[in-house]
């Protein structure tokens, strides 16, 4: 897709693991946090254990790691506002949307208001939306 | 164009395949690689579960990765394609986008 | 066709680094172009001088190396990373007062906005990893 001289592509980042076991949801979150100034269109998935990524109340105190989960309530306001949740993994770890954070974004075009980033959404809607990305990167 | 998945975990060690399963439309096409090939073995656990993604999905394994394990053609799930480096380019460039399960 | 290709694990440990190299060579053979390979997490450890794999194993580092020297592939190494796992080459070394650089020939250190920048501009990204 061309906008001008610039090209569009939808950019999806997959999330499937979860924290500090490994650094793949760390430098994942460093990979989006850099795209999002290319003006690219941005969706973040996390299904499977990428869902624990978003847990609220992470503490990492005593594992002597940084806790860097502080940092998705931040992708709002690099206007990153399509964060899509598999609601069957939720429910596989008996979890639910008020066990995440909540991340929002400021709608420019409504005059700022304050609106949900997270899109819980079923395995079969997820699978159409990954199947129109230009690129996915899996971390 | 549909996408081109690839698996490259065993599913007796993770949940990768399924995973993938679960998210490729109908059309799309699934490449196992790596430990993945053990995933396209017949007679396991898990070829119940590749038979029935065959109704939507067209599965390929990797021969060198085969190969590499010991694995013979002769025992990959009936359907799946046997391809090398070259045909796993050719892949690429035929779907619209690639999808690496890691 | 213009690939970008992503190399997410060091080599030896995962036969990630094998599998990228693999079908750089196919896609090369083919004529397609490829744009860049860039390195991210443990997958900077691609772009070591101080690898002394044993006689009978191969040379993972050298064969990027030489493939990039012998097909002018950019092969890119993500700075953020690379410092993390220290890895650096000369100026790096220099700019933190590091005794040396131990980066192979071939490769360049740079930004993550060259992995997105190969998105942008490759018709296909293929991911290699754990």
């Amino acid at each position: 897709m061309e906008d001008g001289d610039q090209i569009i592509k939808k950019f999806m980042y997959m999330n499937r693991k979860a924290p500090y076991g490994t650094i793949y949801a760390w430098e994942s979150l460093e990979v989006v946090l850099i795209a999002a100034a290319f003006d690219q269109d941005i969706s973040l998935v996390f299904a499977d254990d990428g869902v624990y990524q978003l847990m609220d109340g992470q503490n990492t105190e005593e594992v002597g790691m940084k806790n860097f989960s502080k940092t998705y309530s931040a992708l709002g306001d690099y206007d990153i506002k399509k964060i899509y949740i598999e609601q069957e993994s939720l429910e596989e770890r008996g979890l639910s949307l008020g066990d995440l954070q909540d991340l929002k974004y400021e709608d420019e075009d409504d005059d700022w208001a304050e609106k949900d980033s997270i899109i819980l959404i079923s395995r079969a809607e997820l699978a159409k939306v990954i199947d129109e990305q230009d690129v996915v990167f899996s971390f | 164009m549909s996408m081109l998945h690839t698996v490259n975990k065993s599913p007796f060690e993770r949940n990768t395949l399924e995973s993938c399963i679960g998210l490729a439309v109908p059309g799309s096409a699934i490449l196992l690689m790596e430990d993945g090939v053990i995933g396209a073995m017949a007679n396991t656990k898990h070829s119940e579960m590749v038979k029935a993604a065959m109704a939507n999905v067209k599965i390929y394994v990797l021969g060198p990765d085969l190969k590499a394990r010991g694995l013979s053609e002769g025992n990959v799930v009936d359907g799946i394609s046997v391809v090398g480096y070259g045909d796993f380019v050719d892949l690429t460039a035929e779907h619209a986008a690639v999808q690496s399960w890691l | 066709m213009k690939y970008g290709i992503l190399v997410n694990e060091g080599p030896y440990t995962h036969q990630a680094s094998d599998s990228a190299l693999a079908f750089t060579k196919a896609a090369l053979e083919k004529g397609h172009e490829i744009f860049r390979v860039f390195f991210y997490h443990d997958g900077v450890n691609n772009g070591t001088s101080l690898a002394i794999p044993p006689q009978d194993d191969r040379h993972i580092p050298n064969q990027w190396s030489e493939l990039a020297k012998e097909h002018n592939i950019d092969l890119v190494l993500c700075v953020a990373a690379a410092q993390r796992r220290g890895l650096l080459d000369e100026s790096e070394a220099k700019r933190n007062s590091k005794a040396a650089s131990n980066m192979i020939e071939g490769f360049r250190i740079s930004g993550l906005g060259q992995l997105i920048e190969a998105g942008i501009q490759g018709d296909r990204m293929v991911v290699f990893g754990d």
